[in-house]
Order: C-alpha cells, then structure tokens, then sequence
C-alpha cells in the first residue's frame, strides 16, 4: 500500500472494505437482537457466531461486549476485565460491541455504541464523536505526529467535558495498524488475540522500531512520529461518568503527496456517518 | 380552648368549621380549590399555624388546607379528654375535613411531628384507601412501625442494636414526662407556656413571628393526650398490617433532637413507593425551612398528579436526598474540579448555575448537567474578579433561579516562579482572582444566604499550598492561604444561622490549570515548555477531579471544615500540624520543572 489509486480502491483496500462492511452489519444484527436480560458474555457470542457463519475463521481479537457502566471502562485495572461479563442489559443501558474478524485473510477492527431504548445522555456522546473522526483525518493529513494528534484528541475530549477512555486500553492506544493475515487450517488464539495477526504486530513492532515508528498510536515517546503508510483501526473512546461510547474503524494512510489521497476513511457509509448525516438533516 | 379574636389566623385564608365526632374543627383553605388539594398537619405541641410559612408558599400551586387538630388551637376539646384523642377518632377528624375540602378527589398529606404521627395511621389504615394521593412525613414516625421497630431491636440485640434503642430511648425523654398525671398540664399552663417561645428561639433557631400562638398553654395541656391515649397501646401491640397506600415521602431533619435517623431503616418494607430527603435543620423545619419544604412538596404532589412514578422523577446519584431540587452555583464551572462539582451536583438533582469567564464552556457544563439529571442548569459567563459583574450575576440568579442554597467558589488561576521574579501585576492578578473572586462570592452570595435565614453551605476550592510553603509557588500559596483562613473566620461567623462553610484542599489534580498556570521570571517559550511538562507531571499523578467532586458534596452533607482531598494534601496538613519543621525543609527543593 504505497499509493492510492485516485477515484478507485485498489483490490487489497476492497477486501478490507469488505470485511469491515461485514463486521458493521453484525453489529448491527447483534444489536437488534439485545434485549433485557441479555449478558455481554451472550452478546458476544452472537456476535462469533454471526461470522462464523458467515466464514469467518480466525481473528485478530476475539469480539468484546461491554454494557452499562462498563461501557466507560470504569474502574478497569488489569487487562482480564475487557472480556465480556454476565452482566445483564437493562432498558436504557449503553452498550458497546468491538470484534476483529478476519475473513479471506483481510481483517478488520470495529467498535459499535448503542443503547437499549433511549437515552439522551448518550446520544450526546454519539454525536460529540463526529468532531473527533474530523480532527483525526484533518491532523494525520498535515502529517502531524501521532502524538501531537493524540494530545489534541485528548484535548478535544477534555473540552467537551470527557474523560479519554482509550487510556484505560494497552499502552493507552487510540489505534492500531491492521495488515493482512495469512490464512492457516488452525487459527488459535490467546487470551482473546490471533496468534496469526499477533504475529503481523510483532514483526510491526520490530520493523518499526528499527525505522523509529510504532505500529500503536499512543501518548508515549515511541509515537513521536508522523503517522506511518497503511492501515490504522482508530477508536476514540469517550467516557462521562457511567456512560461510554466510541467507534473504531480503518484509517488509510499513504505516501501520496496529494493531501486528499494522503489519508482518508476506508468507508464513509458507516452506521455512525450515516447517523450524523441524518442528524444533521434533521436540524 | 381558645376563642375567636385570641390568634390571628394565617393570612388570607377563608376559614370555616368543620363537626365531627362531638368536636368542631377549625379548617382554613387558600389557593385554588380547582387545584389539588394539600392538606397540612401540625404537631405537638403547635396549631395550624406553624405551617403559615409553607403553605403560603404552596397556595400559589394548590389548593392548601390546613386544621386545628381537636384540642388544638381553634377547634374544641373532646369530653372528656381522656380517651378523645385516639388514633382512630383523629381518623375520623381528617376523613371528615378531606369530605368537606374535596369531596371527589383525593389529598395530598403533608404531616409533621404528631401530625405526621397521625397521617401514618391515615394513609395505612383500609377505610381511607383512595381518599390519599401522597403522603409527606417529616419528624414523625407510625408507631406501630416505631413499635416494630423497637421489637425487632428487643428481641435480637446486637450491641448496635441496643445502643440504637439507648439512643432513641435517650431522645424520647418528653414522652415518659407527657405520662406523669396533670404536671405537663400545671408546667404549661405556668412557667412553661411562657418561655416555650424563647426556648424554641434559642434551641431551635425559630424566627419570631406569627408563631407559637397564644393558644399554645392549652394546646399543649389537650395534646399531652395524644401521647397518654395512644403510645402504650401501639408499642405494646403494634399493627402488622401498616403499610402504605399512597406514596410516601420522608424528610429527615438530621439534626433533629427527638428522632434519630435510625428509626427509618427498613422503611422501604412500608411504604413500597419511597422517596427520602434530608435537610441539615432542627426539628421544627416548618418554620426554619419553609422554602426547601415548599419545594419538595410541590416536586412530589406534582410528580404523583402527573401520574409520572415519582422514582423516576428522582435523581438517583450520590446524595441525593440531600441536594434534590437545591440551587447550587459553582464558579470556574467550566473546566477541572470546577466542572466535576457541577457534574456531581447535577447527579444528585440540584439546580445548577455553572459560571466561567469562557462562556462556551460554562454553557457546555449547563448543557452536560441537566444531561446527567439536573432538573434545570444555567451557564454564566463572569469574571470573578469583577466586582461589579459579580454584583450583577448575584441580582440576576437571585431574580430568576431564587437563593443559592450551596455556593461554590472554585475558580482559580496558577502562578509559579520565584517572589523576586514575581512582578506586582502578577500579584495583582493571582489576588483579584483566587482571594477576591472569592470574597465577592462569599460576600454577594453568603449575604443573600444569610438574608434568607435558612442556612445553606458555602465551598471554597484552597489548595493544599495553602499549608505547604514552597519556593516554587509563593503567590499561589499566599492567596490560597488567606482562602483558607477566610473560610475558617466565616465559618465561625456564620455558624449561627446554620450556614457551613467548608475549606477544600486537593493537592495535585489532574485539570488545565498547569496548562494556564503563568509562569514568572521566564520567556514565553520557557513557559510553554514549563506548562507542558507541569502537566505532564500532574496526568502522571492523574488523580481525578471526579474524586475532589466526591470530597466537596460529602464536605457540605457532613459540613467539614477543612477537607484535604489527595493522600499527598492529607499527608502534608499532617506534616503541617506535627511536624511543621520538615514542610518548611521540603519548601527550599527545587521542584522538578
């Protein structure tokens, strides 16, 4: 991925359209399907069953469901309580369904907010995040150092009265590059992580490393660095109080000159785009 | 038994008498009768007239009723007493003055001290059962729950439980007096009667005015039937079936030196549909508070008209029986500590005037809080070392959202760097801001407080520099340091009218004041650089300000005087306290920046 072709998507960005395509509409069918009662640790297995029937083989991580509070990762210390609980959805409850398929060796990484029933609160935190989706794109095509725009997402988040919930993942990440994976007959995983696209990270990481970048868009030194060509699965998570939500989806970058061509959204027909759009028709 | 000509009556009211059971009762409406109807219920030993002050307040709203209970104030006595003045013949009393107020609607009961006694029995007994909307309980227990209560104590006693039943034993001391034979009746009658009005201004706080009446001897001598014909009954044999059919909501007086708190625990099995308050007052709240009273009354009659649930209508954060519905401005609102407290506010369900000098944020602040469950929220922009926009902000909220019943003075400016580097102007600034953005607030706001006479809480956000010298900070700490003892002084000075006044002291948190903090004696490039890596210190420290919101609500439930918030603010007041040798050694390090 060292070009863009203007206007069209090469083959490779098409397949990994094509998996993010899929992941969004289980979130959708799995987020239609919640009611009462449900637990994240049901959620999420509807949501591994859902592509598995759909081909889905092997993972980059395995699909995450957080509900309530939870949503706003509070009080999350050690890594083992991202996996989903038995806690149970109740009318009016925020809820957040993250999973990274991977299908004809391309993957993905998505993050779904929604809540059961209405709740104003969080529509707030839904829409708050379009100015977020905005500033990323804008700050990676001035070729901005990762962590310049981290600290300005921080920023933004801070203004808007949040607290940034992306710090409670590992190394505090707000992104993450994604490759392709190859496609083996056993695909295990631990703790909840393909070991194939492990893999891809680690020799990332490696690379990277020797070249002076990261394959993690974080807040610390190693992400000093203006973003690197490929793809990145962002996920801005704002929290406020109780309530959490955020989207995750796949940043191109290339080496273009062309400002436009330099950076773009993989997709822009995404349920939350599509949200805003119609949000901002409404008005 | 008084006679017409002897009180005055509460203003405005049309009374008219009301016969019942061989007694007449006086019964006196105001406001619309279109409009539901409240009926107010006074205690021992009072008449209709210590609600004059609530219900004034209500009759705008409702259709407000109140009566002398037999006995009491213009209504005659039973004959013989003895015997009269049971429970189910009180019953009979409210059924007929309900049937005559509003033949076709049911009440909303508000009830304190006996009255409170009596409604419990109104809204659990069968025959009233769709006659009662909802019920108000202030300073008055059913007895047959206090009786169970008392059981369930007796019965499986754990030192707390038996130290519950001392406590509440100890408070109920007047009861086991109003038994003694005709004494109670000689002592009111005589020496009592007449110095209950200043007994109740000195141990009360009760403002002068229309209220005890001068019917209060003979009150008092009827109403000690009250207890004679009723309490050994019902705490030997209490009914099991008391629970309520109406909705209830209790107000709990925390300082209230007849009841204790505890005798509401497991009220819930009673009454399913509970709403709680407490009100940091004394015991006879009708005249110390009557505008808190006014106001949650009007909440819970009208959230039970609209037929929404009333748990709903509820916040349901920390504290909020305490801050419901109250009025709570909270200046540098729009960022740090200053936005968390608003937050934290806004959850328990008070009104919340958010005030920054960045007017977007404070409206962002107004917009978020009523988002997390603030009734109504405002922003204001104001520099709070304006003195004459301060002025006007204290006109404006006291036209348009009413008295301040919590005051946060919170906004603050950082200023670092040596005192001979610091130059006059910056003085000047970090003073106006920190001290007198204070003292505006404390005067402007705490005068109308005071004014109002019926207490309320002022914060000030010092800082933990405030006792811990440094070379680094000399007029930060020097102003936070004359906010701490400002807060000290008004505390004592206000104690009197039930106005606390809390002191907070966070120590290192993680909000934008080191990204604004001035730094003198350097360039501007240096600054930036200095800025930056103060920040990056305190987000490595990353202590939240949701924490200091938390530390501020429990200061003002439990009025504290000096709150230091961090493990690091606590450990240095110590070393302040104990040890004020080593603070003084630790002030001449160079700080890391």
């Amino acid at each position: 991925m060292t070009s863009a072709v203007a206007g069209e998507l090469s083959a490779e960005l098409r397949g990994f359209r094509e998996v993010q395509t899929l992941a969004y509409e289980c979130a959708e069918a799995v987020a239609a399907q919640l009611k009462p009662g449900v637990t994240e640790r049901e959620a999420a297995r509807m949501q591994r069953e859902w592509l598995r029937e759909r081909g889905v083989r092997d993972w980059f991580h395995l699909p995450f469901a957080w509900f309530g509070d939870r949503t706003a990762f509070a009080n999350f210390r050690i890594p083992l309580q991202f996996f989903p609980t038995n806690r149970r959805l109740e009318p009016g409850m925020p809820f957040i369904l993250d999973m990274a398929p991977v299908y004809k060796g391309y993957t993905a990484d998505i993050g779904y907010s929604g809540c059961l029933g209405l709740n104003p609160l969080h529509d707030k935190l839904l829409s708050d995040l379009e100015a977020h989706r905005e500033l990323l794109l804008r700050e990676v095509r001035e070729r901005r150092t990762l962590r310049e725009i981290y600290e300005d997402v921080d920023r933004l988040m801070v203004r808007q009265g949040y607290a940034n919930r992306h710090r409670a993942y590992p190394f505090g990440v707000i992104a993450h590059k994604i490759d392709r994976v190859k496609e083996r007959r056993r695909s295990p995983h631990v703790f909840g992580f393909g070991t194939q696209s492990l893999k891809g990270l680690a020799s990332d990481a490696i690379h990277g490393h020797r070249d002076g970048w990261s394959p993690l868009w974080s807040p610390y030194k190693f992400s000093d660095h203006p973003p690197q060509p490929g793809l990145w699965a962002v996920e801005p998570h704002l929290g406020f109080r109780g309530t959490g939500a955020k989207f995750e989806e796949i940043l191109v970058v290339t080496d273009s000159k062309d400002p436009e061509q330099s950076a773009f959204w993989l997709d822009d027909d995404l349920p939350h785009v599509r949200r805003w759009a119609e949000e901002r028709a409404a008005a | 038994m008084s006679t017409e000509g002897i009180t005055k009556g509460i203003e405005g009211a049309r009374e008219r008498w009301v016969r019942t059971g061989g007694v007449e009762l006086c019964v006196a409406e105001l406001g619309d009768p279109t409009q539901p109807t409240v009926l107010l219920v006074h205690g021992y030993p009072d008449s209709k007239e210590v609600w004059s002050q609530v219900a004034e307040r209500l009759a705008d709203r409702f259709h407000v009723v109140l009566y002398d209970v037999r006995g009491h104030g213009r209504s005659t006595a039973p004959q013989p007493l003895r015997g009269g003045f049971t429970l189910e013949k009180l019953t009979d009393d409210f059924v007929a003055v309900a049937d005559a107020v509003s033949p076709d609607k049911p009440v909303h009961l508000v009830g304190h001290d006996w009255g409170s006694v009596q409604a419990w029995e109104f809204v659990t007994v069968k025959r009233t059962e769709g006659r009662i909307a909802s019920f108000t309980s202030m300073s008055g227990p059913s007895l047959d729950h206090f009786g169970h209560w008392i059981k369930k104590r007796m019965t499986r006693p754990t030192p707390r439980k038996v130290g519950q039943l001392l406590g509440q034993g100890a408070k109920s001391w007047y009861v086991y007096m109003l038994h003694t034979p005709v004494l109670p009746e000689l002592a009111w009658r005589g020496p009592l009667g007449k110095q209950w009005p200043k007994i109740l201004q000195r141990m009360e706080k009760v403002p002068a005015g229309d209220y005890p009446t001068s019917s209060l001897p003979s009150d008092a001598a009827h109403g000690a039937w009250l207890y004679r014909d009723n309490v050994r009954a019902r705490m030997r044999r209490p009914r099991t079936d008391a629970y309520a059919h109406a909705p209830v909501q209790l107000i709990t007086p925390s300082g209230d030196i007849f009841l204790s708190e505890r005798l509401y625990d497991e009220l819930e099995l009673w009454a399913p549909e509970l709403v709680r308050r407490s009100i940091p007052a004394k015991h006879w709240v009708p005249r110390t508070r009557p505008d808190q009273l006014a106001a949650w009354i009007t909440d819970f009659v009208t959230s039970n008209e609209d037929g929404v649930p009333t748990n709903d209508s509820v916040a349901t954060g920390k504290h909020a029986d305490r801050f419901g519905g109250q009025l709570v401005l909270i200046t540098g609102a729009g960022s740090g500590i200053g936005r968390a407290t608003a937050f934290a506010f806004a959850e328990a369900g008070a009104r919340v005037v958010a005030v920054d000098r960045d007017a977007e944020s404070a409206a962002r602040t107004a917009e978020m809080s009523r988002l997390v469950g603030a009734p109504e929220a405002w922003g204001e922009t104001v520099d709070v070392s304006d003195e004459q926009a301060m002025e006007k902000l204290a006109e404006k909220v006291a036209r348009e959202y009413g008295i301040v019943d919590v005051l946060v003075n919170n906004a603050g400016i950082g200023l670092s760097g040596s005192f001979l580097d610091t130059t006059s102007e910056d003085w000047k600034k970090v003073l106006d801001v920190n001290l007198w953005g204070v003292i505006h607030g404390c005067r402007l706001f705490g005068k109308q407080m005071a004014e109002r006479g019926q207490g309320g809480h002022i914060v000030n956000t010092a800082s933990a520099a405030a006792y811990q010298p440094s070379k680094a900070l000399p007029a930060y700490s020097t102003s936070k340091a004359a906010v701490l003892m400002l807060s000290e002084c008004l505390r004592a000075e206000l104690a009197g009218q039930g106005i606390g006044v809390s002191a907070i002291c966070p120590g290192l948190v993680n909000t934008n004041i080191t990204a604004t903090s001035h730094f003198a004696g350097v360039d501007a490039e240096e600054e930036k650089r200095r800025q930056k890596k103060a920040s990056r210190l305190y987000g490595l420290r990353n202590y939240p300000p949701e924490k200091v919101a938390d530390a501020i609500l429990r200061a003002v439930v439990k009025n504290q005087a000096v709150v230091p918030v961090t493990p690091e603010a606590r450990g240095a007041h110590l070393m302040s306290r104990f040890t004020p040798k080593a603070l003084r050694a630790i002030a001449r390090l160079e700080p890391p920046l």
